[in-house]
């Protein structure tokens, strides 16, 4: 059916490395975004859509540590950069302490954003270990969440900080 | 019951999934052969369709087949709410008509979500436009038939003498825009066939309702569909009804013969899954000179689809909220052509409440009474309307608590008079209520040998925390830690129970998995003494598990008592007089909601409804443009919810509330009642800020400028 169809775009085959493994993406339109190839091709549905156009941050990932919509991003674009997505932050079973704050301070509900939420986190925390108030609202404030009203992530984002500095601090 | 769970801040038993990503939602459903289906939906408000072209997309890379009203075979009609489960009465691509800008009109399959999207846009169709009604202000007001089987209009008193003859008069208009629930996660539906039986894997508030609505529709028999719904990624009302999508993905998998998901688009999720239809409120307030009230007039318009009816009483809160003898209640609809509007969080209470608690903020103003002292003295002792006693009301301390805690006494009386740099600081509050639900609910809990302990309930977790809840519930009635204890929900192969709506679900499906508990235990105490584990009576006599089976339905406590959750809220704003930014700085709520099974749970769930009302005051508004009848920005740039940045600390906090009536657990519910009253302490709290009372919502800055 395919053929030579005038929409039978392109397509090639190329190497993702995801959560520090080499993946193959087959016979992939070039166009497909970062996103569609880690929920659609590699079985990676951590990553959430739910706007793709860069409103929401449920797709939150790492390319090359930077944080990235990956609705936004082409997979192409990825080929020589490492991914993290929230699958690979963690070490086996044990969960970071981002992951583990946001379970202690009860910052989920349907925890459809909180996959990318946890990535922006580990994020901002990575970047600026020390953040008040108003750096936290910002930093995480391209990443949408309808259920919680952001009180209890808040809460987690700051336990975290201030359990990091106490932990830096002789 | 010595409760150690009930009543506990116990983590959720699902956060470890979901914060890990391994949570699976609808949406991340895959089965092998899964094909997709991509939705394609009208371009003109109203009209007839005279030609709609599938042939380029039929043609296209990857594409498996396209449904259109062409080639649909014939489906039934589902009743709306509450006859039955549908959102739309009107099943999709049934005949060549447009009703609404957004209507599906085709289904795209392909073999990739992107050969499916790819094929979409090559449908081409053309209209035959007619004239359409686009606005609520543009069509005639007509009485509805009903509104949840209740009269739109009531009269109690004589409520035009009372208003004739009051000291103190308001009369004002207030209106609410559309607006819409925008979970995270869309509307979804994966079908799969096998032979004559269907599975469904939806994302739903109710997944008996989706089986017997699809059953309807198709014909079929119910205990040939089966649906399964494990997580919701949010709701809020979207997916309380079954939406013609649903059908759609049905329709879809067995015309391909493959499995199909079938996900809406961000865009498609403005005319798919219902909204909250915007409101047009008349109130009038008699009053003596002191504030007590003598007479309340609520006159509601709403809109509909010229196809169907759906209506939410709006103007309802006005009859129960306080103690008046003369009130007039009065709701109209104008058919528009647009979609069937729906449930959303606190339908009729969050918006009445607006104008309702705005207009007494108005006649605080008016008659120089505080706004709190002016609610306690219409405090309403026993229900008005049906003149019962209160199984519970914690009103007026939800007052005390909350004007405590906030300081309210250190507010000052007058417009601008408070200050901060150069914004105007404003105070405002609010009074709070929402009924208390209940349907007949099922469960099973389960004893196994090896000390486990699994519930099952058909309900459903639409983020609110039902998996932890429920634990906590069979925990506690089999004194058991919570650790060992399990639940499996979102199931129609599991005992039946009603649609997580309406705050209903912890005081429906709660007392069902008390009493299934009990039953368990009891079973496995009539092979034994007291004394030993269960796990230990149960390996004694070889058996692998023992099951209770519980049921719960609404008691007769319902019409000896009027049941309410009531709470109170309060309001900071800051407002930047040279750009009319409000910025909301502070904020209080305090709720009398019966027993909270778990604080952790509640207390996200009751921010996260503050921050709704705050999204209601503030920021949301689905703007039409007139012309097209179309919904501009289709987008979460267009729709702003509120983030982050937006949000202050939130202080929330319950009132310790027994109340013996409402059900075995005393619960009363508590997803609704966060959200009923907040956008009114914002208003509020802006004209205690401004001196400028903003009737319409949003209060964004062009109305403050
Ligand atoms: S899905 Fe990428 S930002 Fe919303
Ligand atoms: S927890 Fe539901 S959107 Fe954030």
């Amino acid at each position: 059916m395919t053929g030579n169809h005038p929409l039978a775009a392109e397509s090639e085959t190329y190497e993702l490395s995801v959560n520090g493994r080499r993946e193959q993406v087959k016979a992939a339109w070039l166009g497909e975004s970062l996103l569609a190839v880690l929920r659609e091709r590699l079985g990676l549905p951590g990553a959430k859509n739910a706007c793709e156009q860069g409103e929401c941050g449920s797709c939150s990932v790492f390319v090359d540590g930077v944080l990235v919509c990956s609705c936004c991003v082409l997979a192409a674009d990825a080929v020589d950069a490492e991914v993290t997505t929230v699958e690979g932050l963690a070490d086996g079973d044990a969960l970071t302490d981002v992951q583990q704050s946001f379970l202690d301070a009860g910052a989920v509900q349907c925890g459809f954003c909180t996959p990318g939420l946890v990535v922006a986190v580990h994020d901002l925390l990575d970047r600026n270990p020390d953040p008040g108030d108003l750096e936290v609202r910002e930093a995480i404030s391209g990443n949408l969440c309808r259920c919680t009203g952001y009180g209890r992530i808040l809460a987690a984002v700051e336990a975290v900080r201030d359990q990091r500095g106490r932990r830096s601090r002789p | 019951m010595r409760p150690t769970a009930v009543g506990t801040p116990v983590d959720r038993a699902d956060a470890r999934s979901k914060v890990t990503g391994t949570a699976c939602y609808t949406v991340d459903v895959v089965l092998p052969d899964l094909a997709h289906a991509v939705v394609v939906q009208s371009t003109v408000p109203t009209g007839r369709i005279v030609r709609i072209d599938a042939a380029a997309a039929e043609r296209a890379p990857g594409v498996l087949g396209v449904l259109s009203h062409a080639n649909t075979p014939s489906l039934a009609e589902v009743p709306t709410f509450p006859q039955g489960p549908a959102g739309q009465r009107r099943p999709p691509l049934q005949d060549d008509t447009v009703n609404f800008d957004g209507e599906h009109l085709a289904v795209v399959v392909a073999d990739t979500l992107h050969h499916a999207a790819q094929a979409a846009a090559l449908i081409d169709v053309a209209y035959d436009r007619e004239e359409a009604v686009t606005t609520l202000e543009a069509g005639d007001e007509l009485p509805p038939s009903g509104i949840f089987g209740e009269a739109p209009d009531s009269v109690r008193g004589d409520p035009e003498a009372a208003l004739a003859r009051a000291e103190v008069r308001l009369d004002a208009t207030y209106t609410t825009p559309t607006e819409h629930h925008h979970p995270l996660e869309p509307g979804a539906t994966v079908a799969a066939w096998d032979g004559g039986r269907l599975t469904l894997y939806d994302s739903t508030q109710w997944v008996s309702g989706v089986r017997d609505a699809v059953a309807m529709t198709l014909g079929m028999a119910t205990d040939q569909v089966r649906v399964v719904s494990p997580f919701v990624g949010g709701a809020f009302g979207s997916k309380a009804m079954v939406w013609p999508h649903v059908v759609l993905a049905a329709l879809a998998a067995r015309h391909v013969g493959r499995p199909v998901k079938l996900v809406l688009s961000r865009a498609q999720m403005f005319t798919s899954l219902g909204y909250r239809s915007p409101t047009v409120q008349r109130l009038s307030l008699g009053a003596r000179q002191d504030g007590t009230l003598t007479a309340i007039v609520h006159a509601v318009t709403q809109q509909t689809s010229v196809f169907e009816e759906f209506v939410a009483g709006a103007g309802y809160i006005s009859r129960s909220l306080y103690a008046c003898p003369n009130v007039a209640v009065r709701h109209r609809l104008v058919r528009v052509n647009a979609p069937t509007p729906t449930v959303m969080r606190a339908p009729g209470e969050a918006v009445g409440s607006f104008a309702l608690e705005s207009a007494l903020d108005e006649l605080a103003a008016q008659s120089g009474v505080d706004p709190v002292a002016l609610r306690l003295r219409n405090f309403a002792e026993d229900e008005p309307q049906e003149g019962l006693a209160w199984s519970s009301n914690a009103l007026r301390e939800c007052y005390q608590v909350g004007a405590e805690r906030f300081g309210w006494e250190r507010r000052t009386t007058e417009p601008r008079s408070m200050r901060e740099g150069r914004h105007l600081v404003g105070w405002g509050m609010a009074s709070a209520t929402y009924g208390v639900h209940s349907e007949a609910a099922a469960a099973r809990v389960r004893i196994c040998a090896d000390g486990r302990i699994l519930v099952t309930s058909g309900t459903q977790d639409l983020g609110t925390g039902t998996y932890t809840t429920m634990v906590q519930v069979a925990a506690d009635a089999l004194g058991v830690p919570v650790e060992r204890v399990t639940a499996a929900l979102g199931d129609t192969d599991l005992p039946p129970a009603p649609h997580s709506g309406g705050s209903q679900t912890a005081a429906s499906v709660g007392p069902a998995v008390w009493s299934a508990a009990l039953d368990a235990c009891s079973k496995v105490l009539a092979l034994a003494e007291q004394g030993d584990s269960y796990a230990e009576i149960l390996t004694r006599h070889g058996i692998e598990f023992v099951e209770g089976r519980g049921d719960a339905r609404p008691g007769a406590s319902a019409s000896r008592f009027a049941m309410r959750s009531f709470g109170a809220h309060f309001a900071e704003v800051q407002v930047d007089p040279e750009l009319g930014e409000v910025r909301l700085t502070r904020f209080c709520g305090v709720f009398g909601a019966g027993r909270i099974l778990n604080p952790k749970t509640a207390r996200s769930q009751m921010i996260g409804g503050i921050v709704g009302g705050t999204g209601m005051a503030l920021t949301e508004r689905t703007v039409t443009d007139r012309r097209l009848g179309r919904v501009v920005s289709p987008n979460l740039s267009g729709y702003a919810v509120p983030t982050h940045a937006d949000i202050p600390w939130i202080d929330v906090c319950f009132i310790d509330e027994h109340d013996p009536h409402v059900n075995a657990l005393g619960v009363k519910g508590i997803g609704e009642v966060a959200i009923v009253g907040v956008a009114a302490a914002i208003a509020n709290a802006v004209h205690h800020a401004t001196g400028r009372r903003i009737r319409d919502l949003p209060i964004t800055p062009q109305t403050l400028l």
